[in-house]
């Protein structure tokens, strides 16, 4: 009995090792006739590496401009005007107090006089200005707040305005509104895109493969007359379009990143020329395996596509 | 083995290939189909594949009721019966030992075992050392053979064969069918469709005569008589 169950299990481990074998051998196989006709195959990678580059690319700009939004030094500011009676010493207090406030990162304490002299030398209506008998600007608080989404930042500005010693606080929220407007546009445009040329590229996958199967009739006609079974008639398939989509998303990185090569010089001198450190992130470790993964699953996912709807129709006559 | 029961096949076109077939071939049994060609030889061997199936009528294959066989169920039941084919249906860019190996590897055998028995197959059929060539760089009857090792390499109980001398030269198509009478010597049940009808009689063996679809047993005997 057990000699019998020991002999069965080791059947049965000889079939999987043959199984794997065989997946090994298809593997190669299949990846083998594709470097074999490089000249196509190399096409084929083309056109699925440049589908799988665009939206890889809008991906980045989309992560580079959040990046910059971020570091901005022209960060949101809130200007709160201080009451006339406030003297330099409570409204420095004040300042300090406001400070140390979470949702705050710095502030600035600005006296009327230093006011007026900024106005003076900025506007050039200096004389205007000293023929006024009264300093007209109050004192101001510059608050740097210690975040840059507009909801959040509408909280902190409604906050800062019922302080006693404040008038008043402004801010211009547009430009964020819109820059996170412009964002949020930007990650709707990469998924419906991304969507778009990953059909495409499912297409083109399945396209190729059901040449591959035309090519390739009077041999799935002999392997099912032999008693193949449609896993075994599937598989070499399946495999072309793994090497496929693979190979078609490593050249959609390597376009990736001759792209942000290209661009990193020109971005350095914009960016420098606001004053600014920043360096361009390119595909991370990450982002890189997704892409890799994404362009295989495609792959196979558009062999599977072009075998169940072709195979079907190649029996042996 | 095989059993008919009063089967008949009719194609799409109208055009009836066997009306009300019935016959049977015992386990270990070997006979040859012939008839004038168009006169559904290669029909009947096709509705045993399940290349074709049945307009009326049941064909029992190796115990099962072909019928009642889903698609799915195709593929062990062809593995479980060998044919060989007129034009090889060999595949033209494998080596032959690819080509003989194949329904091991489908049938999920180990690399070493596969070796074996190729090599036992082809020695069978006298190609020993051939394992490298490619089927186009050998003889018609050379290809013949690879098709026949390839037919009985995972050793079936059942062995086919449609016209497999049709292309052959008299003394290559003797060798081909003494290859066959060899196999059923072991034990495996042969059926030979072929319109060669003096090559059929001089092998002495039962023999089914298809005419316009319709089945009739020749005697021995009387096949005998006709060759003397």
């Amino acid at each position: 009995m057990a000699a019998g169950a020991s002999v069965r299990s080791r059947r049965l481990l000889d079939r999987g090792r043959a199984w794997l074998g065989h997946h090994r051998t298809v593997a190669r196989e299949s990846l083998a006739t594709l470097l074999r006709n490089w000249l196509t195959s190399t096409m084929t990678w083309l056109a699925i590496g440049i589908a799988l580059a665009l939206p890889a690319i809008l991906y980045l700009i989309l992560v580079n401009v959040g990046n910059v939004s971020g570091e901005w030094e022209g960060k949101p500011r809130i200007t709160l005007y201080l009451e006339d009676n406030v003297s330099s010493v409570d409204g420095k207090a004040f300042a300090k107090e406001i400070e140390d406030r979470e949702t705050v990162e710095s502030t600035h304490y600005v006296s009327a006089e230093e006011a007026l002299d900024e106005f003076k030398a900025l506007s050039g209506f200096g004389e205007v200005v000293d023929s006024l008998d009264d300093n007209p600007l109050p004192a101001v608080i510059i608050v740097a707040p210690a975040v840059s989404e507009p909801a959040r930042l509408k909280l902190i500005i409604a906050a800062l305005e019922d302080e006693n010693h404040v008038t008043s606080a402004s801010m211009d929220l547009k430009w964020i509104e819109r820059l996170y407007a412009i964002i949020g546009f930007g990650q709707r445009l990469v998924a419906a895109l991304g969507a778009f040329l990953a059909l495409g590229v499912l297409l083109i996958i399945g396209n190729t493969i059901r040449l591959a199967i035309e090519n390739r009739r009077d041999e799935i006609e002999v392997v099912k007359l032999v008693g193949g079974t449609d896993a075994f008639v599937r598989r070499p398939f399946l495999y072309l379009g793994l090497w496929y989509g693979l190979g078609g998303a490593i050249i959609a990185w390597l376009l990736v990143q001759i792209s942000l090569m290209f661009l990193a010089a020109p971005v350095q001198r914009l960016v420098q020329s606001y004053g600014n450190q920043f360096s361009i992130s390119g595909l991370g470790v990450t982002e890189s395996l997704v892409l890799w993964t994404g362009g295989s699953i495609l792959g196979v996912l558009g062999a599977l596509l072009a075998v169940s709807r072709h195979l079907h129709e190649i029996e042996p006559h | 083995m095989i059993r008919f029961d009063q089967v008949s096949k009719r194609y799409a076109e109208g055009t009836e290939a066997l009306s009300r077939v019935s016959f049977e071939l015992a386990d270990g049994d070997m006979a040859f189909l012939t008839g004038h060609s168009g006169a559904g030889k290669s029909t009947l061997l096709k509705l045993i594949m399940l290349m074709e199936r049945a307009s009326q009528g049941q064909v029992f294959v190796l115990g099962a009721n072909l019928n009642r066989l889903s698609r799915r169920q195709i593929p062990r039941l062809r593995s479980n019966v060998g044919v060989v084919f007129q034009n090889h249906q060999l595949l033209f860019d494998r080596t032959v030992y690819d080509n003989v190996a194949l329904p091991l590897t489908i049938s999920g055998y180990q690399a070493r075992e596969v070796g074996r028995r190729v090599r036992a197959a082809l020695s069978k059929v006298g190609l020993s050392g051939k394992e490298k060539k490619y089927p186009i760089t050998l003889s018609g009857g050379e290809q013949q053979r690879v098709g026949i090792a390839r037919a009985v390499v995972n050793k079936p109980p059942l062995l086919l064969a449609d016209e497999p001398t049709g292309n052959l030269d008299p003394d290559l198509s003797r060798e081909i069918m003494e290859l066959f009478d060899q196999f059923n010597q072991v034990g495996v049940t042969v059926l030979v469709a072929s319109h060669d009808l003096d090559l059929v009689q001089s092998m002495a063996r039962r023999r089914f005569d298809l005419n316009e679809g319709r089945i009739e047993e020749v005697p021995v005997a009387d096949t005998d008589l006709q060759a003397h």
